[in-house]
């Protein structure tokens, strides 16, 4: 996701849960507890949303599940915290739900240094969570250094958006 | 793996006497009776320069001819047919450094078994050849071989240098490597480096996917090993200096931890049992411990710890990132990158994590530091655009960069010190492989692997 697309989202994060409620989706009757990692539409005669409390769910219902980075940076700023919040909210209204949050940087790095680095970012997105509540024991964190790119290119456009956190749901 | 040692034999095809790891210089007078033969006319192909620098060297080597050729379980089969595979992989060594102009078995026509030690010096003189290797292969009544091998000088018609290695038929390869370390140390003075081993990061899969794998192979790519199989990304290893085991970043269980992986057991080791993660692994000189970067709530710092296993030591503390390090050769001091001052740049500190001091004032940034086992020379990265290989004194004095490509990282030494090997990413593709440079930067090559490569790092000379 590009730096503008990110900033654009940045007015829905005051909108708190409104801003997730705003998006169009159908919850399933039955969440059951067993059903978290499940998809049940495929076979419904009826359209349904993501299984409340899945990854599939958390990424229809934050903003975004990436915080992107500037060169060599690790600092979450004010685009960022929205999309983190949007993420807080989500945690709190599944509060047994882990996450872990995976560290990136883009191929404009030694190797060694990128994994650092990754760690620095990924714990900067931690940091922010536990700072706004959520519990630092529901969040692990695993930096992959320049070792899982998004984007492709050798240009700004694809290290910018290979320089981020990611955040994906456990359980 | 249990170290296999070569066995040196003084005297060679006339005495039986036995000696280890020490290099003979005897007259050729004590070599076995040959009349001097006429050699074919073939012309040397390599012409000879007359800079007389020992780097333009003609260096002949024709194909070691065998007492009575018997079936072996090395490369060819019999005696004879390895005679010559022995004399390809000489003459390969010798060639493929830029460190000589050799011509090889292939293009020289065939010596007689007694000429090994009898050289027909007036036919080498007509071919323009200064130097001359000859060499025998042996069968041993126990299964192993004997391969002997001498150095001449072709205009005095003397012997510079002449040993002899027992090998076991599968390490027929290392009898020449450790052929073309001594002429290569006879003639240039510097220490030998071709009978080794390289440890790397075989590559393969598009650039999003892609599949690292553990890996080694003799220095001139022989011999060649996957060590795991690709399905948890592996990276930067290192030797031991024994060889025995290998220090690397394995995200085996999906958060990367440095492992010590025993070559001869197959088995391996978490290297501390923290859960912090743990990366960017050297040994330190006598194989005792291991240097290591450990992150801990995003920070970064440079530890030690036992092979053994126990306490860590942690030997930096400053909030930026304190990545990699590598030890001197005395085992004194230590040197590693920090980003401490805004971007990464290099720094010394003692063994023991005092003094630490920035080196490293190049302009752009400096990483991935390399002590050269000479101890006179650290190599690194320097980041400035592109990323080329640089070298520069311990305290950072008479930088040179040596490479200029769009991303070439990670240098690791010869054993001698003398040449550099490091990794190139293509833009876009980034696709990789192992390269390597001498000091003088002039003589740069890629390396054939099977697979693409990186992550390369240089074992020490085999015993």
């Amino acid at each position: 996701m590009t730096r503008s697309l990110l900033i654009a989202g940045l007015a829905a994060a005051t909108l708190t849960l409104g801003a997730c409620a705003s998006k169009p989706k159908t919850l399933p009757p039955e969440p059951g507890p067993a059903a978290s990692n499940s998809y049940q539409g495929s076979t419904a005669a009826t359209p349904a949303g993501p299984v409340a409390g899945s990854q599939a769910d958390f990424i229809a219902s934050v903003m975004s599940d990436t915080v992107n980075f500037d060169t060599d940076r690790y600092n979450i700023d004010a685009a960022d915290q929205g999309i983190l919040q949007s993420q807080a909210q989500w945690l709190g209204r599944y509060p047994n739900k882990s996450i872990t949050i995976e560290g990136h940087a883009d191929e404009r790095g030694t190797r060694d240094y990128n994994i650092a680095l990754g760690e620095r970012r990924a714990n900067s997105a931690k940091n922010y969570l536990v700072s706004v509540g959520i519990d630092p024991a529901r969040i692990n964190v695993v930096s992959y250094g320049k070792e899982r790119p998004i984007a492709i290119g050798s240009d700004e456009e694809s290290w910018a958006r290979n320089r981020r956190a990611v955040t994906v749901t456990v359980n | 793996m249990k170290m296999r040692n070569l066995v040196l034999l003084a005297g060679l095809v006339s005495a039986p006497a036995i000696v280890v790891a020490q290099q003979t210089t005897l007259p050729s007078s004590a070599a076995p009776q040959a009349a001097p033969q006429a050699v074919e006319e073939e012309g040397l192909t390599g012409s000879v320069s007359d800079e007389n620098e020992w780097q333009d060297l003609g260096i002949a080597i024709p194909a070691f001819p065998t007492n009575a050729s018997v079936a072996t379980a090395a490369e060819g089969g019999n005696t004879e047919a390895l005679g010559r595979n022995v004399a390809r992989v000489v003459f390969n060594d010798l060639k493929n450094n830029g460190l000589f102009k050799p011509v090889g078995p292939d293009a020289l026509p065939a010596i007689a078994f007694p000429q090994v030690a009898a050289p027909a010096f007036d036919g080498w003189r007509g071919r323009s050849a200064e130097m001359l290797v000859q060499g025998f292969v042996r069968a041993n009544g126990d299964g192993k071989l004997t391969v002997g091998c001498y150095l001449y000088d072709v205009a005095l018609g003397s012997e510079l240098a002449r040993q002899g290695y027992v090998v076991k038929p599968e390490e027929w390869r290392r009898a020449a490597h450790k052929c073309a370390d001594m002429v290569y140390s006879r003639l240039s003075g510097e220490s030998p480096f071709f009978d080794s081993k390289i440890a790397y990061i075989a590559e393969t899969g598009p650039k999003d996917r892609r599949r690292k794998q553990l890996a080694i192979m003799d220095s001139d790519g022989a011999n060649h090993r996957f060590i795991t199989n690709g399905q948890a990304t592996a990276l930067t290893p290192r030797y031991s200096p024994d060889y025995s085991q290998i220090v690397y970043l394995s995200y085996l269980n999906g958060a990367p931890r440095i492992y010590i992986y025993n070559i001869g057991t197959g088995q391996q080791k978490l290297v501390t049992s923290s859960n912090n993660p743990t990366f960017s692994p050297r040994w330190s000189p006598d194989g005792k411990y291991i240097l290591y970067s450990m992150a801990i709530a995003g920070n970064t710092d440079i530890y030690r710890v036992s092979v053994g296993g126990g306490q860590s030591q942690r030997l930096t503390d400053s909030p930026g990132l304190d990545v990699g390090g590598s030890y001197s050769p005395d085992g004194s001091k230590i040197v590693f990158e920090s980003d401490r001052s805004g971007g990464q740049q290099i720094y010394v500190m003692n063994a023991d994590g005092s003094n630490q001091k920035r080196i490293s004032f190049f302009g752009g940034r400096a990483a991935t530091p390399e002590w050269s086992p000479r101890g006179d020379q650290i190599a690194f990265t320097n980041i400035a655009g592109n990323f080329r290989i640089g070298v520069t004194t311990p305290s950072g004095g008479s930088m040179r960069l040596l490479t200029d490509s769009w991303q070439d990282e990670a240098p690791t030494w010869s054993p001698n010190g003398r040449i550099i090997q490091f990794f190139r990413t293509e833009r876009g593709s980034g696709k990789t492989g192992i390269w390597q440079v001498d000091l003088t930067g002039r003589n740069e090559r890629k390396l054939n692997t099977p697979v693409d490569g990186s992550d390369p790092a240089w074992g020490p000379v085999l015993p």
